[in-house]
Protein backbone atom coordinates (compact mmCIF):
# COMPACT_ATOMS: atom_id res chain seq x y z
CA UNK A 1 0.00 0.00 0.00
CA UNK A 2 1.52 3.26 -1.11
CA UNK A 3 1.53 6.09 1.39
CA UNK A 4 0.84 9.33 -0.41
CA UNK A 5 0.28 12.74 1.08
CA UNK A 6 -3.44 13.29 1.20
CA UNK A 7 -4.60 16.90 0.86
CA UNK A 8 -6.06 16.72 4.33
CA UNK A 9 -2.83 15.44 5.89
CA UNK A 10 -0.83 18.13 4.16
CA UNK A 11 -3.11 20.90 5.38
CA UNK A 12 -3.10 19.56 8.91
CA UNK A 13 0.67 19.25 8.86
CA UNK A 14 1.03 22.84 7.72
CA UNK A 15 -1.36 24.07 10.39
CA UNK A 16 0.66 22.32 13.04
CA UNK A 17 3.80 23.98 11.73
CA UNK A 18 2.12 27.33 11.84
CA UNK A 19 1.09 26.70 15.45
CA UNK A 20 4.66 25.76 16.35
CA UNK A 21 5.86 28.99 14.80
CA UNK A 22 3.24 31.01 16.66
CA UNK A 23 4.07 29.30 19.93
CA UNK A 24 7.71 30.17 19.46
CA UNK A 25 6.64 33.79 19.20
CA UNK A 26 5.11 33.89 22.70
CA UNK A 27 8.35 34.56 24.60
CA UNK A 28 9.09 37.50 22.33
CA UNK A 29 5.73 39.14 22.93
CA UNK A 30 5.97 38.58 26.68
CA UNK A 31 9.12 40.67 26.64
CA UNK A 32 7.02 43.77 26.31
CA UNK A 33 5.21 43.05 29.56
CA UNK A 34 8.18 43.82 31.82
CA UNK A 35 10.37 46.88 31.83
CA UNK A 36 8.40 48.71 34.49
CA UNK A 37 10.35 51.11 36.63
CA UNK A 38 12.14 49.35 39.46
CA UNK A 39 13.09 51.14 42.67
CA UNK A 40 16.66 50.84 43.82
CA UNK A 41 18.51 52.01 46.93
CA UNK A 42 21.97 53.51 47.01
CA UNK A 43 23.95 53.02 50.22
CA UNK A 44 27.00 55.22 50.77
CA UNK A 45 28.98 53.15 53.26
CA UNK A 46 31.30 56.02 54.17
CA UNK A 47 28.41 57.82 55.83
CA UNK A 48 27.24 54.94 58.00
CA UNK A 49 28.21 55.32 61.68
CA UNK A 50 26.71 52.04 62.84
CA UNK A 51 24.20 53.71 65.16
CA UNK A 52 21.58 51.05 64.33
CA UNK A 53 18.78 53.61 64.07
CA UNK A 54 17.75 51.85 60.86
CA UNK A 55 17.71 48.47 62.62
CA UNK A 56 15.47 49.79 65.40
CA UNK A 57 13.18 51.60 62.97
CA UNK A 58 12.80 48.45 60.88
CA UNK A 59 11.83 46.43 63.96
CA UNK A 60 9.39 49.04 65.16
CA UNK A 61 7.67 49.63 61.84
CA UNK A 62 7.52 46.00 60.77
CA UNK A 63 6.71 44.62 64.21
CA UNK A 64 3.13 43.86 63.24
CA UNK A 65 4.43 41.59 60.47
CA UNK A 66 6.60 39.53 62.82
CA UNK A 67 5.60 35.92 63.49
CA UNK A 68 3.70 35.00 66.62
CA UNK A 69 4.17 31.25 66.95
CA UNK A 70 2.10 29.09 69.27
CA UNK A 71 4.00 26.51 71.21
CA UNK A 72 4.51 23.63 71.43
CA UNK A 73 5.26 23.23 67.72
CA UNK A 74 3.81 20.13 66.05
CA UNK A 75 6.48 17.46 65.79
CA UNK A 76 7.96 17.20 62.33
CA UNK A 77 9.24 14.04 60.64
CA UNK A 78 11.89 12.95 60.03
CA UNK A 79 14.02 14.04 63.00
CA UNK A 80 16.50 15.93 60.87
CA UNK A 81 13.95 18.66 60.02
CA UNK A 82 15.40 21.78 61.67
CA UNK A 83 13.21 23.64 64.12
CA UNK A 84 14.05 27.33 63.81
CA UNK A 85 12.72 29.23 66.77
CA UNK A 86 13.68 32.86 67.22
CA UNK A 87 10.59 33.86 69.18
CA UNK A 88 12.56 33.95 72.45
CA UNK A 89 15.47 35.79 70.83
CA UNK A 90 13.68 38.69 69.23
CA UNK A 91 16.26 41.17 70.48
CA UNK A 92 19.10 39.68 68.46
CA UNK A 93 20.37 42.38 66.09
CA UNK A 94 23.80 41.15 65.10
CA UNK A 95 22.45 38.91 62.32
CA UNK A 96 19.35 38.38 60.19
CA UNK A 97 16.51 36.55 61.91
CA UNK A 98 12.75 36.33 61.33
CA UNK A 99 12.50 39.26 63.77
CA UNK A 100 15.47 41.22 62.48
CA UNK A 101 15.41 41.98 58.80
CA UNK A 102 18.30 44.44 58.73
CA UNK A 103 21.58 44.43 60.64
CA UNK A 104 24.88 46.24 60.68
CA UNK A 105 28.00 44.46 59.52
CA UNK A 106 31.36 45.68 60.83
CA UNK A 107 34.58 45.66 58.82
CA UNK A 108 38.00 46.80 60.03
CA UNK A 109 39.88 48.01 57.00
CA UNK A 110 42.75 50.33 56.11
CA UNK A 111 41.95 53.52 54.22
CA UNK A 112 45.05 55.46 53.17
CA UNK A 113 47.06 53.53 55.71
CA UNK A 114 44.70 54.31 58.62
CA UNK A 115 42.77 51.60 60.40
CA UNK A 116 39.07 52.40 60.07
CA UNK A 117 35.91 50.57 60.94
CA UNK A 118 33.33 50.61 58.19
CA UNK A 119 29.75 49.69 59.04
CA UNK A 120 27.43 48.30 56.42
CA UNK A 121 23.63 47.92 56.70
CA UNK A 122 22.77 44.49 55.28
CA UNK A 123 19.46 43.05 54.21
CA UNK A 124 17.80 41.44 51.21
CA UNK A 125 19.33 42.76 47.99
CA UNK A 126 15.99 42.81 46.10
CA UNK A 127 17.41 41.29 42.96
CA UNK A 128 16.14 42.30 39.54
CA UNK A 129 15.44 38.63 38.71
CA UNK A 130 15.16 37.18 42.22
CA UNK A 131 15.69 33.41 42.46
CA UNK A 132 13.77 33.38 45.75
CA UNK A 133 10.67 34.52 43.89
CA UNK A 134 11.21 32.64 40.67
CA UNK A 135 12.14 29.30 42.19
CA UNK A 136 9.71 29.11 45.09
CA UNK A 137 7.86 25.86 44.25
CA UNK A 138 4.65 27.26 45.59
CA UNK A 139 4.60 30.83 44.35
CA UNK A 140 4.48 32.36 47.81
CA UNK A 141 7.33 34.77 47.10
CA UNK A 142 6.24 37.64 44.90
CA UNK A 143 7.98 40.20 42.77
CA UNK A 144 6.24 43.54 42.82
CA UNK A 145 6.29 45.86 39.83
CA UNK A 146 8.65 48.24 41.61
CA UNK A 147 11.25 45.50 42.04
CA UNK A 148 10.52 44.63 45.64
CA UNK A 149 10.58 40.91 46.37
CA UNK A 150 8.34 39.88 49.18
CA UNK A 151 7.47 36.56 50.79
CA UNK A 152 3.76 36.29 51.49
CA UNK A 153 3.49 34.98 55.08
CA UNK A 154 0.00 33.64 54.45
CA UNK A 155 1.15 31.35 51.65
CA UNK A 156 4.71 30.43 52.60
CA UNK A 157 5.16 26.89 53.87
CA UNK A 158 8.67 27.43 55.19
CA UNK A 159 10.35 25.03 52.75
CA UNK A 160 13.42 27.30 52.70
CA UNK A 161 14.23 26.67 49.07
CA UNK A 162 14.34 30.46 48.73
CA UNK A 163 17.09 30.57 51.33
CA UNK A 164 19.06 27.87 49.54
CA UNK A 165 18.85 29.48 46.10
CA UNK A 166 19.48 33.02 47.35
CA UNK A 167 23.19 33.70 46.77
CA UNK A 168 23.27 35.47 50.15
CA UNK A 169 20.93 33.02 51.92
CA UNK A 170 18.87 35.92 53.24
CA UNK A 171 15.41 34.54 54.14
CA UNK A 172 15.14 33.33 57.74
CA UNK A 173 12.67 30.73 58.93
CA UNK A 174 10.43 30.78 61.98
CA UNK A 175 8.85 27.43 62.76
CA UNK A 176 5.35 27.16 64.12
CA UNK A 177 3.52 29.74 62.04
CA UNK A 178 1.79 29.75 58.70
CA UNK A 179 -0.23 27.68 56.32
CA UNK A 180 1.65 24.43 56.90
CA UNK A 181 -0.05 24.10 60.28
CA UNK A 182 -3.39 23.73 58.49
CA UNK A 183 -2.11 21.12 56.06
CA UNK A 184 0.09 18.26 57.17
CA UNK A 185 2.48 19.86 59.66
CA UNK A 186 4.29 16.68 60.56
CA UNK A 187 5.22 15.78 57.01
CA UNK A 188 5.35 18.95 54.93
CA UNK A 189 6.37 22.52 55.55
CA UNK A 190 8.18 24.04 58.49
CA UNK A 191 6.98 27.57 59.21
CA UNK A 192 7.34 30.79 57.28
CA UNK A 193 10.34 32.59 55.79
CA UNK A 194 10.95 36.24 56.66
CA UNK A 195 13.10 38.95 55.13
CA UNK A 196 13.15 42.63 54.31
CA UNK A 197 10.17 43.60 52.18
CA UNK A 198 11.43 47.15 51.71
CA UNK A 199 8.39 48.41 53.59
CA UNK A 200 6.31 47.71 50.50
CA UNK A 201 3.16 48.95 52.23
CA UNK A 202 4.81 52.29 53.10
CA UNK A 203 6.13 52.67 49.57
CA UNK A 204 2.65 51.99 48.23
CA UNK A 205 1.48 55.00 50.24
CA UNK A 206 4.27 57.21 48.97
CA UNK A 207 6.34 56.97 52.16
CA UNK A 208 9.96 55.97 52.54
CA UNK A 209 11.09 52.62 53.91
CA UNK A 210 11.59 52.95 57.67
CA UNK A 211 15.36 52.41 57.54
CA UNK A 212 15.85 55.21 55.05
CA UNK A 213 13.68 57.65 56.97
CA UNK A 214 15.33 56.89 60.30
CA UNK A 215 18.93 57.25 59.18
CA UNK A 216 20.49 60.37 60.75
CA UNK A 217 23.37 60.33 58.28
CA UNK A 218 21.41 59.92 55.01
CA UNK A 219 23.29 56.78 54.14
CA UNK A 220 20.51 55.61 51.84
CA UNK A 221 18.96 57.16 48.77
CA UNK A 222 16.02 55.56 46.99
CA UNK A 223 14.88 56.20 43.45
CA UNK A 224 14.38 54.71 39.99
CA UNK A 225 17.03 52.10 39.27
CA UNK A 226 18.61 53.86 36.29
CA UNK A 227 19.04 57.04 38.28
CA UNK A 228 20.45 55.27 41.29
CA UNK A 229 22.99 53.37 39.20
CA UNK A 230 24.04 56.61 37.57
CA UNK A 231 24.44 58.24 41.00
CA UNK A 232 26.40 55.26 42.23
CA UNK A 233 28.84 55.55 39.36
CA UNK A 234 29.20 59.28 39.88
CA UNK A 235 29.84 58.81 43.57
CA UNK A 236 32.29 55.98 43.03
CA UNK A 237 34.17 58.07 40.50
CA UNK A 238 34.23 61.05 42.88
CA UNK A 239 35.68 59.12 45.81
CA UNK A 240 37.70 56.58 43.84
CA UNK A 241 35.37 53.97 45.25
CA UNK A 242 33.79 50.66 44.36
CA UNK A 243 30.29 49.43 43.65
CA UNK A 244 28.51 46.28 44.81
CA UNK A 245 25.05 45.10 43.86
CA UNK A 246 24.80 46.51 40.38
CA UNK A 247 25.80 43.35 38.56
CA UNK A 248 25.67 40.77 41.33
CA UNK A 249 23.28 37.91 40.60
CA UNK A 250 22.38 39.48 37.29
CA UNK A 251 21.64 42.83 38.96
CA UNK A 252 20.07 43.86 42.26
CA UNK A 253 18.24 46.94 43.48
CA UNK A 254 20.62 47.48 46.40
CA UNK A 255 23.71 49.39 45.32
CA UNK A 256 26.54 49.81 47.81
CA UNK A 257 29.34 52.30 47.25
CA UNK A 258 32.49 51.81 49.29
CA UNK A 259 35.87 53.58 49.49
CA UNK A 260 37.47 50.17 49.84
CA UNK A 261 37.28 47.23 47.40
CA UNK A 262 34.52 44.79 48.27
CA UNK A 263 36.93 41.85 48.21
CA UNK A 264 38.66 43.52 51.14
CA UNK A 265 35.37 44.20 52.90
CA UNK A 266 34.32 40.62 52.35
CA UNK A 267 37.52 39.42 54.04
CA UNK A 268 36.97 41.78 56.95
CA UNK A 269 33.34 41.06 57.79
CA UNK A 270 32.06 38.22 59.93
CA UNK A 271 30.19 35.85 57.66
CA UNK A 272 27.98 32.93 58.54
CA UNK A 273 24.40 32.09 59.37
CA UNK A 274 22.31 35.21 59.01
CA UNK A 275 25.46 37.16 58.09
CA UNK A 276 25.67 37.47 54.31
CA UNK A 277 28.92 37.82 52.37
CA UNK A 278 30.04 40.49 49.94
CA UNK A 279 31.50 38.24 47.24
CA UNK A 280 30.91 38.70 43.55
CA UNK A 281 27.92 36.65 42.49
CA UNK A 282 27.27 35.51 38.96
CA UNK A 283 23.72 35.48 37.62
CA UNK A 284 22.35 32.31 39.20
CA UNK A 285 19.38 32.12 36.84
CA UNK A 286 21.52 32.56 33.71
CA UNK A 287 22.31 28.90 32.99
CA UNK A 288 18.71 27.74 32.94
CA UNK A 289 17.41 30.89 31.25
CA UNK A 290 19.96 30.44 28.47
CA UNK A 291 18.99 26.78 28.13
CA UNK A 292 15.37 27.83 27.89
CA UNK A 293 16.11 29.44 24.54
CA UNK A 294 16.58 25.92 23.18
CA UNK A 295 12.90 25.31 23.93
CA UNK A 296 12.08 27.55 21.01
CA UNK A 297 14.17 25.42 18.70
CA UNK A 298 12.88 22.09 20.03
CA UNK A 299 9.50 22.00 18.22
CA UNK A 300 11.26 22.73 14.95
CA UNK A 301 13.70 19.92 15.52
CA UNK A 302 10.82 17.51 16.10
CA UNK A 303 9.01 18.88 13.10
CA UNK A 304 12.06 18.53 10.88
CA UNK A 305 12.59 14.95 12.01
CA UNK A 306 8.98 14.02 11.27
CA UNK A 307 8.96 15.85 7.96
CA UNK A 308 12.20 14.15 7.01
CA UNK A 309 10.83 10.72 7.77
CA UNK A 310 7.67 11.53 5.89
CA UNK A 311 9.55 12.75 2.83
CA UNK A 312 11.58 9.57 2.85
CA UNK A 313 8.39 7.51 3.09
CA UNK A 314 6.74 9.16 0.10
CA UNK A 315 9.91 8.86 -1.94
CA UNK A 316 10.37 5.17 -1.29
CA UNK A 317 6.65 4.51 -1.57
CA UNK A 318 6.44 2.69 1.78
CA UNK B 1 -12.64 -1.27 10.72
CA UNK B 2 -10.59 -4.05 12.20
CA UNK B 3 -7.95 -3.19 14.74
CA UNK B 4 -4.86 -5.22 15.32
CA UNK B 5 -4.47 -5.29 19.06
CA UNK B 6 -0.95 -6.59 18.72
CA UNK B 7 0.70 -3.35 17.78
CA UNK B 8 3.92 -4.51 16.23
CA UNK B 9 6.64 -2.10 17.11
CA UNK B 10 9.27 -1.07 14.62
CA UNK B 11 12.74 -0.32 15.89
CA UNK B 12 12.20 3.38 15.44
CA UNK B 13 9.00 3.14 17.41
CA UNK B 14 10.81 1.35 20.23
CA UNK B 15 13.47 4.05 20.40
CA UNK B 16 10.86 6.79 20.64
CA UNK B 17 8.97 4.92 23.33
CA UNK B 18 12.13 4.37 25.34
CA UNK B 19 13.17 8.02 24.97
CA UNK B 20 9.72 9.17 26.00
CA UNK B 21 9.68 7.02 29.13
CA UNK B 22 13.18 8.07 30.18
CA UNK B 23 12.27 11.71 29.57
CA UNK B 24 9.10 11.52 31.65
CA UNK B 25 10.97 9.69 34.42
CA UNK B 26 13.65 12.37 34.71
CA UNK B 27 11.12 15.16 34.41
CA UNK B 28 9.09 13.74 37.29
CA UNK B 29 12.24 13.10 39.34
CA UNK B 30 13.75 16.54 38.87
CA UNK B 31 10.31 18.12 39.11
CA UNK B 32 9.92 16.70 42.61
CA UNK B 33 13.52 17.69 43.24
CA UNK B 34 12.53 21.29 42.66
CA UNK B 35 10.55 21.04 45.89
CA UNK B 36 12.42 20.84 49.21
CA UNK B 37 11.63 17.18 49.88
CA UNK B 38 14.57 15.02 48.79
CA UNK B 39 16.95 16.32 51.44
CA UNK B 40 14.30 16.19 54.13
CA UNK B 41 13.48 12.59 53.37
CA UNK B 42 17.11 11.40 53.10
CA UNK B 43 16.87 10.61 49.39
CA UNK B 44 19.67 13.01 48.59
CA UNK B 45 21.80 11.17 51.15
CA UNK B 46 21.93 8.10 48.93
CA UNK B 47 25.41 7.96 47.38
CA UNK B 48 25.34 9.44 43.90
CA UNK B 49 22.01 11.17 44.43
CA UNK B 50 23.28 14.25 46.22
CA UNK B 51 22.54 16.32 43.14
CA UNK B 52 18.83 15.83 43.78
CA UNK B 53 19.08 18.41 46.55
CA UNK B 54 20.96 20.94 44.42
CA UNK B 55 18.18 23.21 43.18
CA UNK B 56 20.04 24.80 40.29
CA UNK B 57 21.06 21.33 39.05
CA UNK B 58 17.55 19.87 39.22
CA UNK B 59 16.22 22.96 37.46
CA UNK B 60 18.75 22.70 34.65
CA UNK B 61 18.13 18.98 34.14
CA UNK B 62 14.38 19.57 34.26
CA UNK B 63 14.76 22.11 31.46
CA UNK B 64 16.97 19.73 29.47
CA UNK B 65 14.45 16.92 29.50
CA UNK B 66 11.62 19.36 28.87
CA UNK B 67 13.40 20.37 25.67
CA UNK B 68 13.69 16.71 24.73
CA UNK B 69 10.01 16.18 25.50
CA UNK B 70 9.00 19.12 23.31
CA UNK B 71 11.05 17.63 20.47
CA UNK B 72 9.57 14.15 20.93
CA UNK B 73 5.97 15.39 21.16
CA UNK B 74 6.39 17.66 18.12
CA UNK B 75 7.82 14.75 16.18
CA UNK B 76 4.99 12.43 17.20
CA UNK B 77 2.23 14.92 16.44
CA UNK B 78 3.56 15.85 13.01
CA UNK B 79 4.26 12.22 12.20
CA UNK B 80 0.73 11.28 13.21
CA UNK B 81 -0.81 14.09 11.16
CA UNK B 82 1.23 13.37 8.08
CA UNK B 83 1.40 9.61 7.98
CA UNK B 84 -0.39 7.68 10.63
CA UNK B 85 -3.96 8.92 10.50
CA UNK B 86 -4.92 6.11 8.15
CA UNK B 87 -2.98 3.41 9.89
CA UNK B 88 -3.51 3.92 13.61
CA UNK B 89 -6.28 4.97 15.91
CA UNK B 90 -5.55 6.69 19.22
CA UNK B 91 -7.29 5.20 22.22
CA UNK B 92 -9.18 7.03 24.96
CA UNK B 93 -6.34 6.53 27.42
CA UNK B 94 -4.01 7.83 24.72
CA UNK B 95 -6.03 11.02 24.33
CA UNK B 96 -6.24 11.49 28.10
CA UNK B 97 -2.53 11.00 28.65
CA UNK B 98 -1.76 13.14 25.62
CA UNK B 99 -3.89 16.01 26.92
CA UNK B 100 -2.26 15.81 30.33
CA UNK B 101 1.21 15.94 28.77
CA UNK B 102 0.07 18.86 26.62
CA UNK B 103 -1.19 20.64 29.74
CA UNK B 104 2.11 19.99 31.49
CA UNK B 105 4.03 21.37 28.53
CA UNK B 106 1.91 24.50 28.36
CA UNK B 107 2.07 25.23 32.10
CA UNK B 108 5.74 24.32 32.08
CA UNK B 109 6.58 26.68 29.25
CA UNK B 110 4.70 29.49 30.95
CA UNK B 111 6.68 28.84 34.13
CA UNK B 112 9.92 28.95 32.11
CA UNK B 113 8.92 32.32 30.70
CA UNK B 114 8.13 33.51 34.19
CA UNK B 115 11.58 32.46 35.39
CA UNK B 116 13.01 34.88 32.94
CA UNK B 117 13.48 38.49 33.88
CA UNK B 118 11.04 39.62 31.22
CA UNK B 119 7.84 38.19 32.63
CA UNK B 120 5.24 40.33 34.32
CA UNK B 121 2.83 37.61 35.38
CA UNK B 122 0.48 38.29 38.28
CA UNK B 123 1.36 36.38 41.49
CA UNK B 124 -2.06 34.72 41.57
CA UNK B 125 -1.57 33.41 38.06
CA UNK B 126 1.82 31.99 39.00
CA UNK B 127 0.36 30.05 41.93
CA UNK B 128 -2.39 28.80 39.60
CA UNK B 129 0.28 27.62 37.12
CA UNK B 130 2.16 25.74 39.85
CA UNK B 131 -1.00 24.08 41.15
CA UNK B 132 -1.99 23.05 37.61
CA UNK B 133 1.47 21.76 36.88
CA UNK B 134 1.62 19.70 40.07
CA UNK B 135 -1.94 18.39 39.73
CA UNK B 136 -1.33 17.36 36.12
CA UNK B 137 1.78 15.45 37.17
CA UNK B 138 -0.26 13.52 39.74
CA UNK B 139 -2.90 12.79 37.10
CA UNK B 140 -0.24 11.64 34.65
CA UNK B 141 1.32 9.33 37.21
CA UNK B 142 -2.05 7.81 38.07
CA UNK B 143 -3.06 7.51 34.40
CA UNK B 144 0.28 5.92 33.62
CA UNK B 145 0.00 3.41 36.46
CA UNK B 146 -3.57 2.58 35.46
CA UNK B 147 -2.51 2.07 31.86
CA UNK B 148 0.35 -0.20 32.88
CA UNK B 149 -1.77 -2.28 35.25
CA UNK B 150 -4.73 -2.62 32.92
CA UNK B 151 -2.58 -2.81 29.76
CA UNK B 152 -4.11 0.24 28.11
CA UNK B 153 -2.37 1.30 24.91
CA UNK B 154 -1.84 4.69 23.32
CA UNK B 155 -3.09 3.47 19.94
CA UNK B 156 -4.26 0.50 17.86
CA UNK B 157 -3.04 -0.36 14.41
CA UNK B 158 -5.54 -0.88 11.58
CA UNK B 159 -5.33 -4.34 10.02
Amino acid sequence: MKNKISRRSFLKGTMATACALAAAGIPASAAGAAGKEQLATLLDIRKCIGCEACVEACKEVNGQKFPDPKKPFPKMYPDRVPVMDWSDKQDVTDRLTPYNWLFIQHANVKINGDETELTIPRRCMHCVNPPCVKLCPWGSAKLLENGISRIDPELCLGGAKCKAVCPWHIPERQTGVGLYLDMLPSMAGNGVMYKCDRCYNRIAEGELPACIEACPEDVQTIGPRDEIIKKAHELAKEIGGYIYGEKENGGTNTIYVSPVPFEELNQAIEKGKGKPHLQTVKDSMADSNNLAVAMIIAPFAGLAAAAGKYYKMTKTGK
Amino acid sequence: MNFDKNTSKSKQNKIIRYLYRVTIFFLVLTGFGNMPIFKRYYIADIPGLGWLAEYYVTLYIHYLFAILLIGIISYLIIEYLLTKRKSIKITLSGYIRGSVVAGLLITGILLVIRNHEISGFAPGFIIFLYLCHLTLVMVLIMAGLYSIIFKKKWYYRFR
